[in-house]
């Protein structure tokens, strides 16, 4: 097989993309089937209602928005078949490389009179390129655009539209951009730490203080230790810390993380320890003493950590 | 207290099964196999045992044991929290049993299939998984990753290295001394295969500082202890292994491996517990011990304890071990059979039968001259410590 073949049962490759993009082209403007409905009151009134559009002049001059050029000739739900246009082809070629994703991404009308109640309007449409493939955050992907006029039964030309989207290939694991795995080390949580996770959960590092004598404490629990009062509240840590000691894990490995990672054990100015994982840095990089700041991460739809980030040099 | 049960027990007996990484029995088979033995080195039959004492984690039961090596009537049954550090507890419970006259024959076992079965180098989910206390302390450090036993002793050595100025060579030592002693030691699996200092250095990273041969083996085996009275033990067939001090101990601020929240992470406090009580018992200082059977699950709390036990200053561990300073013929062998590192990962259990052999004048590696053996368990966790002494 040499390139530019058509690949045995294969799919279009992008020399293939290319050589239909060009003769789609070539085959310039292609009329379509002319409107179901000549341009009408109701739909007018419709679309006025709808987009809360109060100038009296459509009605009372008899005369269509200009913006809804597109609303005469659209297909409807169910299309008929053997309405032809020269895009068509272009995007089933797309689809079948596996571009299966789409967005719109320009749509530029240029409006050359108001088309008025009676007339019936006729789509003509023109392929005009293709460009790609090009990395996009959706995937990679192709940009098609094609160029569509609406003509009056008298020949002018009422309104053109230039029409541009991308055709990606949608990246394997955001096939299923919904499901997050359930990261698999989950913390217990009892009474006595929930008021910790919570503020996980909103951004906040709280450690527990004593509602006596203001002892903070962390790890927390239910008493204080320094003068037994099973009084507690908490204080918001302003974030910060230093690295107290840390640890590279290599092996074995460890579910839901990929080795190696840092994890530190922090010491915050407030006056205790927290160990947490170490992010935004490569593990090699975590020395005893490096100033750090907490950060929060998402860990699955129900679990936020807080780990440690180097803290931003001035 | 310690001083009232000083030399009022003695270990009589020794037994365990082969050490091996894939045991093909049952733990409990295990466990019955090595009490049989440890009754049978001491001249006692199962119709003696009255008592018996394991390990919370053991997950056979002292009436499975009882029934299945045809033991009668208990009347003492215990068992010791804390993992690893349960291995000298187990002797402590027994001795007061024996002292109290709870029981007359208590016989401490520990049997695993550690490495053909589950096997606690492995990462566990299900550690912070429940809200009971200890659940509750693993999830202030499971949900990070920091989730094995290599991981959370790193954490310490990287500190002790960084406030000492010691290097990973200086842990490497302790593994290249453990492992020549197995190497000499038919029964280690390390038997015939000693390691050098470069090769421990060129090993693979576990948990920085942590490398490979830092860390202890996995093992299926089982050891078992029979302890009596001092004065009984005297008249049974082999010489008693008097139980001169027995302690155990945690400290403030105490965690399961993870008390990373105490102001210094250098030390073992718990140790310090356990070291202060077993001097004060038995009137002994460091200076009388010949060997030390010191818990060796990973190689820098090698270096703690012997700083915590008073055998030198803070910090000058590096220096001990330097020039083969705890190998046979230096200044204190520690773990002549090679310690967990090098013969076998019995929870500590096979430590204390080797401090038995090293008091019997009977080990592989024999030490001269031993009186007294100072014996510790656990690390980085609640612990326990014996010293036993010839008589």
């Amino acid at each position: 097989m040499t390139a530019g073949e058509p690949r045995e049962g294969g799919l279009p490759g992008e020399r293939e993309l290319r050589e239909l993009a060009a003769k789609q082209a070539a085959l310039g403007e292609i009329r379509g089937t002319p409107a179901a409905d000549p341009v009408n009151a109701p739909m007018i009134r419709h679309w006025l209602d709808a987009m809360g559009d109060e100038n009296p002049v459509y009605l009372d001059e008899g005369l269509a928005p200009p913006a809804m050029a597109q609303v005469w000739t659209m297909p409807g739900v169910r299309r008929r078949a053997g309405d032809p246009s020269p895009v068509d082809d272009v995007l089933a070629a797309l689809d079948a490389g596996g571009y299966t994703g789409v967005v719109a991404t320009n749509c530029r009308q240029t409006y050359h009179r108001y088309a008025r109640v009676g007339e019936r309007l006729t789509p003509a449409t023109r392929f005009t390129s293709l460009a790609g493939p090009k990395r996009t955050a959706l995937g990679e992907g192709y940009f098609a655009t094609w160029d569509v006029t609406w003509y009056a039964e008298t020949g002018e030309a009422v309104a053109e539209m230039m029409f541009r989207v991308l055709k990606f290939r949608p990246p394997r694991n955001q096939e299923q951009p919904q499901t997050v795995e359930p990261y698999p080390l989950r913390p217990a949580v009892s009474p006595d730490t929930a008021f910790f996770w919570e503020g996980v959960r909103r951004g906040e590092l709280r450690v527990q203080s004593c509602g006596d004598c203001g002892e903070l404490r962390h790890p927390p629990g239910p008493m204080c230790p320094r003068c037994r009062s099973g009084n507690r509240s908490y204080a918001v840590a302003s974030g910060e810390g230093v690295v107290h000691s840390y640890v590279v894990h290599h092996h074995p490995p460890v579910p839901g993380l990929r080795p190696p990672f840092a994890v530190a054990l922090v010491e915050l100015p407030e006056g205790v320890r927290i160990v947490g994982g170490v992010v935004d840095c490569p593990p090699g990089d975590v020395t005893v003493g490096m100033p750090v700041r907490v950060t929060f991460r998402r860990m699955d739809d129900e679990l936020t950590l807080p780990l440690w980030k180097p803290k931003e040099r001035r | 207290m310690s001083g009232g049960l000083s030399g009022r027990a003695a270990i009589a007996g020794i037994g365990a099964t082969e050490f091996s990484k894939e045991s093909g029995r049952s733990e409990l088979r295990l466990a019955a196999e090595a009490v049989l033995a440890a009754l049978d080195d001491a001249g006692l039959s199962p119709a003696d045992v009255d008592g018996l004492v394991t390990f919370t984690q053991d997950a056979n039961q002292e009436i499975a044991v009882a029934r299945e090596i045809g033991a009668g009537d208990l009347s003492f049954f215990s068992r010791v929290e804390y993992g690893g550090g349960a291995a000298c507890g187990t002797v402590a419970h027994a001795a007061m049993a024996v002292a109290t006259g709870m029981a007359r024959t208590v016989v401490c076992y520990r049997a695993f299939n550690e490495r053909s079965g589950r096997r606690f180098g492995r990462p566990d989910a299900g550690l912070g998984g429940q809200p009971t206390s200890q659940g509750l302390e693993m999830s202030w450090h499971v949900p990070y990753g920091l989730a094995t036993p290599a991981a959370w002793v790193a954490m310490f050595a990287r500190r002790y290295l960084h406030v000492h100025g010691a290097s990973s060579e200086d842990f490497g030592r302790v593994a290249v001394a453990m492992r020549r002693h197995a190497a000499t030691n038919p029964a280690a699996w390390f038997h015939g295969r000693p390691i050098t200092l470069e090769e421990h250095q060129a090993s693979r990273w576990i948990a920085e500082p942590l490398r490979l041969l830092d860390c202890c083996q996995e093992s299926d085996g089982a050891v078992a202890l029979v302890v009596t009275s001092a004065e009984r033990a005297r008249d049974l067939r082999r010489s008693p292994a008097l139980i001169t001090a027995a302690a155990q101990g945690s400290a403030a601020g105490q965690m399961m491996m993870t008390s990373y929240y105490r102001d210094d992470l250098t030390g073992l406090p718990e140790m310090g517990v356990v070291g202060r009580r077993l001097w004060e018992a038995s009137g002994l200082s460091p200076g009388d011990v010949q060997t030390a059977i010191l818990y060796d699950h990973f190689t820098p709390f090698v270096l703690v304890q012997l700083e915590e036990l008073g055998f030198c200053g803070r910090g000058e561990a590096p220096d001990l071990v330097r020039d083969g300073g705890i190998e046979l013929g230096g200044r204190l062998p520690v773990n002549p059979h090679g310690g967990q590192l090098g013969e076998a990962y019995i929870h500590g259990m096979n430590g204390i039968a080797e401090a038995v052999r090293q008091i019997r004048g009977t080990s592989a590696n024999q030490v001269g001259g031993v009186a007294n053996v100072l014996v510790t368990a656990g690390t980085g966790v609640p612990t326990s410590g014996l010293v036993l002494s010839a008589g």
